[in-house]
């Protein structure tokens, strides 16, 4: 599984990968976390409010920071 | 399932919560006023005549009356617009020509949730699907331009009046800014890969699927998030008012500062535009500067340079707008702000 986190480095996006990190951690997975700073590649994805969340190149949230459940979750679902 | 057990909640736990957090915050915003009093007039003994006395009571009583204005309005604010998302502003500017199109653009900026963090990700989604370049710009102008929780502090400090003509003003610089960049051809000064940028993927809908207690947990981190990032700003605003309100004679800034000075709302733009902060954080200083004797024109025009054009932004649009669009930028928003400043004090005068 690849994860990816999407934003240029506001504050959301640090809140994001944050729980990312944690929702990983509880889950016992083995993943990278990575960060997609650059703009052009950001809206590549087609998101036009940061940050995203990309699970196996499927944005599965835009534009808010979803709490460590709900990554759990839409992790575990994949 | 398991999931919709795990987050389901007892609806009237939720709404008792709501309900009793919003008792709470009327009690405090009543007896904000009494407590100072008693505090500072009672306790400390101080004359409300004397400049140490009105300048401490001023501090706390507006400290109190700003910060519950922000955490009220910041999260009434964000649970409504978690039910507005970019998408559907995007989809709906679609097919638009300028314009039309511009006006539309700088009512949806208003409402939709957008942080300029996010405004080349933005822009990039809204010229690759056919927005044409001077929409887009009424757009990115006027969402920091005129924003909700400006508006809903004004309301609280100044009545409805000065709130009317905020909001007029910002549309009106949001709409003819972005429609003359238009007729300038501003596409030839957009970075090439703009154009070539091939969305992947499904649209994801920010808003979709969201659950009240979701738009709550927004709300509630939402009003966290930008008190953090404000508070600063809000304790020098009110403490520039206490020490004016106490100590600089009320005729002081009428003389350097009038509505009569031709060069007043030009010199508060230059002033405004280095700096930068969202709007929450520049209003305790504008309220300061109003209660001075400045005339509510120049600091309209002093608020809005200090929100719509910032250092950060630009930085980042550079990514996508060559510098001579840049520049444009600046001075057509900025000469739309200096004429809202002269034809305000001009109005209300």
């Amino acid at each position: 599984m690849e994860i990816k986190i999407l934003g240029p480095g506001c504050a959301n996006c640090h809140r994001l990968e944050e729980r990312t990190q944690e929702a990983v951690a509880a889950l016992g997975l083995d993943v990278t976390v990575e960060k997609v700073t650059d703009v052009a590649e950001i809206a590549s994805y087609g998101i036009m409010r940061t940050p995203g969340l990309v699970i196996d190149e499927h944005v599965v949230v835009a534009g808010r920071v979803p709490t460590t459940d709900e990554i759990g979750r839409l992790l575990s679902e994949q | 399932m398991t999931t919709q057990v795990q987050s389901a909640r007892p609806t009237w736990s939720r709404w008792a919560g709501l309900a009793a957090a919003a008792l709470a915050w009327l009690a405090l915003y009543r007896v904000n006023a009494p407590f100072w009093d008693w505090l500072i007039y009672g306790v400390f003994g101080l004359s409300p005549d004397s400049a140490l006395g009105s300048s401490l009571h001023f501090f706390g009583y507006d400290l109190v009356k700003i910060g519950l204005l922000l955490v009220g309005i910041i999260f009434v604010v964000t649970v409504l617009r978690s039910f507005m998302s970019i998408e559907r502003t995007r989809a709906l500017l679609g097919g638009k020509r300028e314009g039309a199109g511009n006006v539309m653009a700088a009512g949806l900026g208003v409402i939709t949730p957008f942080c300029s963090c996010s405004a080349v990700p933005a822009f990039i989604g809204f010229v690759a699907a056919g927005v044409p370049i001077g929409v887009t710009m009424s757009f990115l102008i006027a969402s920091p331009l005129v924003n909700e929780i400006a508006i809903g502090l004004l309301l609280g400090m100044f009545g409805i009046g000065p709130t009317l003509l905020y909001v007029a003003a910002g549309l009106t610089i949001a709409t003819v800014a972005g429609w003359t960049l238009g007729r300038l051809h501003a596409e030839r000064w957009v970075e090439p890969f703009v154009f070539e940028t091939r969305l992947r993927g499904q649209v994801i809908d920010s808003s979709a699927g969201l659950t009240w207690d979701d738009r709550i947990t927004m709300g509630r981190e939402e009003v966290v998030t930008i008190l953090r990032k404000i508070w600063p700003y809000l304790l020098v605003g009110i403490g520039v008012g206490a020490v004016i309100h106490g100590w600089v004679p009320t005729d002081f800034f009428a003389t350097y500062a009038s509505a009569e000075n031709p060069l007043g709302v030009i010199v508060a733009v230059g002033m405004g535009i280095p700096l930068y902060s969202n709007a929450a954080g520049v209003m305790p200083l504008v309220q300061s500067l109003y209660g001075a004797g400045l005339p509510m024109g120049t600091l309209l025009a002093f608020m809005m340079s200090v929100v719509a054009l910032s250092l950060p932004e630009m930085i980042l649009l550079r990514r996508v707008l060559k510098p001579q669009l840049i520049a444009t930028f600046i001075a057509v928003v900025a000469t739309g702000i200096v004429a809202v400043g002269y034809s305000f004090n001009l109005l209300l005068a």
